[in-house]
């Protein structure tokens, strides 16, 4: 990540640093469904993403954009098809969901963060409880993300004493605490003011250079065009269409999905 | 209106003043609270005039007219015609020992003093969070002082080797009945209170099933009955031969009464956690038990320390129900001294109760300010 505090609006991100794998594949989704009761909220969906790619999920809210994320950390069960996340495939075994959450980092839109514990303590806990390691080791790590994310000095506040934006980098950092291979992020953006919206798009570009696999639920179109190698556009339960962005943005061939880059493009 | 008009821009800072004078300090607040209008200035002296009317005969009952020293009832006795006498505090000073032991023997009292200190040695230090070494405390108040306390309490035999003569629990009273019930009450009922919430709130159908019978059964229940059950009706169906004590099944009653309602305490703060303090706790890996131990229980404790504080005080008050299964608490323990003709006054029972309540309130009132201050200590903030 550069060392800029703010990226400029016109920043271009170095796309040549975000090598994709041509044989490594980190997540791949199979025929799969889900119901919430008699409600089919997830149909058909197949996905492969390869290792180091940077996919921009989109779509009206209740489209299942979310819900598809998270089964991918089994958050929510799937209960056809299959999801192989990094070679272990997600079934009922615990010691399976336990291994691929450690493995796969996740942020939400309200940040989720423990607010009875100092923004290090948030960093350290998993480390130290799921990862075993030991507390000062745990604590180098932990600060090491922060300055990342730049906010190494808030390191002993807790969470209510930060700014939506700051809560958002903290809830970064402490995903990537954990090193995981792949990063989701469920709306990231979109519980933000305005001016925060972008501290924590550069956080997120800066992660992309470094060449994690990423899965981005979000409506922040000008990120899509920077970063994403792919954007996938969801509608009623179903992946409708996905493409390089450019094409993506320029010329969509759905009718949903031009209805969708009207709206959210020409407001 | 001019168009110029509607454009401004601020050529000068504007300076931060200070608030009015008549606005802070006690003046500002007496003015803003007690005196700003008409009804407000009229409420705020029937006020004083009704706390006037109900405190001063109190302290005058308490204070002015007491009887501080003297052997006897002759001494709390009006000695000429006219004289009011206040309390007799002569009385409690000459039954002190018995309002504290009750009726264990003289020369093993020493032995109820050191349980006092060692309890106050071991929890105080527990209470207070600057100190360090909790895990060490926890271990010496939760596992060594029950332990001691017991052998000191009961006595010890060893073989024929009488080591601390055997005290029969019948021959406990007074103070020393009302901390064991409410200590034992208040330390054993939150554990079993916070593994009923949890297990009212999980998913596998037995455990819910079992719990809510176990909460719903209790909560039922007058505890009055469930010490009539206790102390009358248990030993009935236990196999001959087979007793134990009552004090013992006093103290399992009233732990498993306080916990069903501790359960449903926690149980509201394990509803109030959001939803997003689970799946953050999932998505970083943690299991069940650590997430529940780190993450939820600890906020949802925090947020419900005024319920549960309620419940320990609720609990502490109603040790004075073992009376009715003849056991002397501190309350027994001054109302059966009221037979006694030596201090027999016309304000001894006045007095009795007088300190009963004062003694009640110390404790009760502390629990309640430790509350708050536990509050204020674990506020960390606007939540998340």
């Amino acid at each position: 990540m550069s060392d800029n505090a703010v990226l400029s609006d016109d920043y271009t991100p170095d796309r040549s640093k975000m090598t994709v794998s041509e044989t490594d594949v980190a997540v791949e989704i199979k025929n799969m469904n889900k119901w919430y009761g008699d409600f089919h909220v997830l149909r058909d969906i197949n996905l492969k993403v390869m290792r180091g790619e940077r996919i921009v999920i989109c779509g009206p809210s209740g489209s299942g954009k979310s819900t598809m994320i998270r089964c991918i950390n089994r958050l929510e069960e799937h209960q056809k098809g299959s999801i192989v996340v990094d070679g272990i495939e997600l079934t009922d075994d615990l010691k399976k969901i336990d291994e691929i959450r450690r493995e796969v980092g996740m942020c939400f839109q309200h940040f989720n963060l423990f607010p009875h514990l100092t923004i290090l303590e948030n960093c350290t806990l998993a480390p130290i409880w799921v990862r075993k390691m030991p507390k000062r080791e745990a604590e180098e790590v932990a600060m090491h993300y922060l300055e990342r994310v730049k906010i190494p000095e808030q390191a002993l506040k807790y969470p209510g004493q930060l700014s939506g934006g700051q809560q958002q980098r903290v809830a970064i950092a402490r995903s990537l605490c954990m090193n995981p291979k792949i990063m989701l992020f469920d709306e990231p953006t979109s519980a933000l003011d305005p001016e925060m919206i972008k501290e924590v798009l550069d956080v997120m570009v800066g992660l992309a250079e470094s060449g994690m696999t990423m899965l981005c639920v979000t409506h922040e179109m000008g990120f899509a065009r920077k970063v994403a190698n792919r954007v996938i556009f969801m509608d009623q339960g179903q992946i409708v269409e996905q493409n390089e962005p450019e094409p993506f943005f320029t010329n969509p061939q759905h009718e949903r999905t031009k209805l969708f880059l009207s709206q959210i493009l020409h407001h | 209106m001019a168009n110029a008009d509607l454009a401004h821009v601020r050529s000068e800072e504007a300076p931060t003043l200070p608030a009015p004078v008549s606005t802070t300090g006690a003046i500002g607040w007496m003015r803003k609270n007690l005196f700003s209008s008409v009804g407000n200035t009229i409420l705020t002296f029937i006020g004083i005039w009704l706390a006037y009317s109900i405190i001063a005969p109190i302290i005058q009952f308490a204070f002015i007219d007491a009887v501080w020293t003297g052997d006897d009832r002759q001494a709390c006795l009006a000695t000429q015609e006219g004289q009011t006498v206040g309390a007799c505090w002569a009385y409690v000073k000459a039954y002190l020992p018995q309002f504290i032991y009750g009726r264990y023997p003289l020369e093993e009292r020493w032995r109820v003093d050191v349980v006092f200190v060692l309890l106050v040695f071991t929890m105080v230090p527990l209470l207070i969070p600057s100190l360090p070494r909790k895990g060490l405390n926890a271990i010496l108040f939760l596992v060594v002082f029950p332990v001691v306390a017991y052998f000191l309490l009961t006595g010890l035999v060893i073989g024929d080797n009488v080591i601390l003569p055997i005290v029969q629990t019948a021959q406990w009273g007074g103070l020393l009945v009302t901390l064991v019930i409410a200590v034992t009450g208040i330390v054993a009922s939150l554990p079993l209170g916070i593994a009923l919430a949890l297990g009212r709130r999980s998913q596998m159908p037995i455990v819910k099933l079992v719990s809510i019978i176990f909460i719903e059964f209790w909560r039922g229940v007058p505890l009055i009955t469930v010490l009539f059950m206790a102390s009358v009706v248990l030993p009935l169906f236990l196999p001959d031969g087979v007793t134990f004590d009552k004090l013992l099944r006093v103290l399992i009653g009233v732990t498993l009464f306080a916990s069903a309602y501790m359960a449903e305490v926690v149980r509201g703060g394990l509803q109030a956690i959001p939803k997003g303090q689970y799946e953050g706790a999932q998505a970083l890996g943690l299991r069940f038990w650590p997430m529940m131990y780190l993450i939820i229980l600890p906020q949802a404790l925090k947020m419900v320390i005024p319920g549960i504080v309620n419940t320990f005080i609720g609990l502490f008050k109603d040790t004075t129900l073992v009376l009715i299964v003849g056991m002397f608490d501190l309350l027994g323990q001054i109302q059966s001294s009221f037979s006694d003709p030596n201090w027999s006054t016309p304000t001894q029972s006045y007095t009795g109760y007088l300190f009963a309540t004062a003694i009640f309130f110390v404790f009760c009132f502390g629990m309640s300010r430790y509350s708050i201050f536990m509050e204020r200590k674990l506020h960390t903030g606007h939540k998340r």
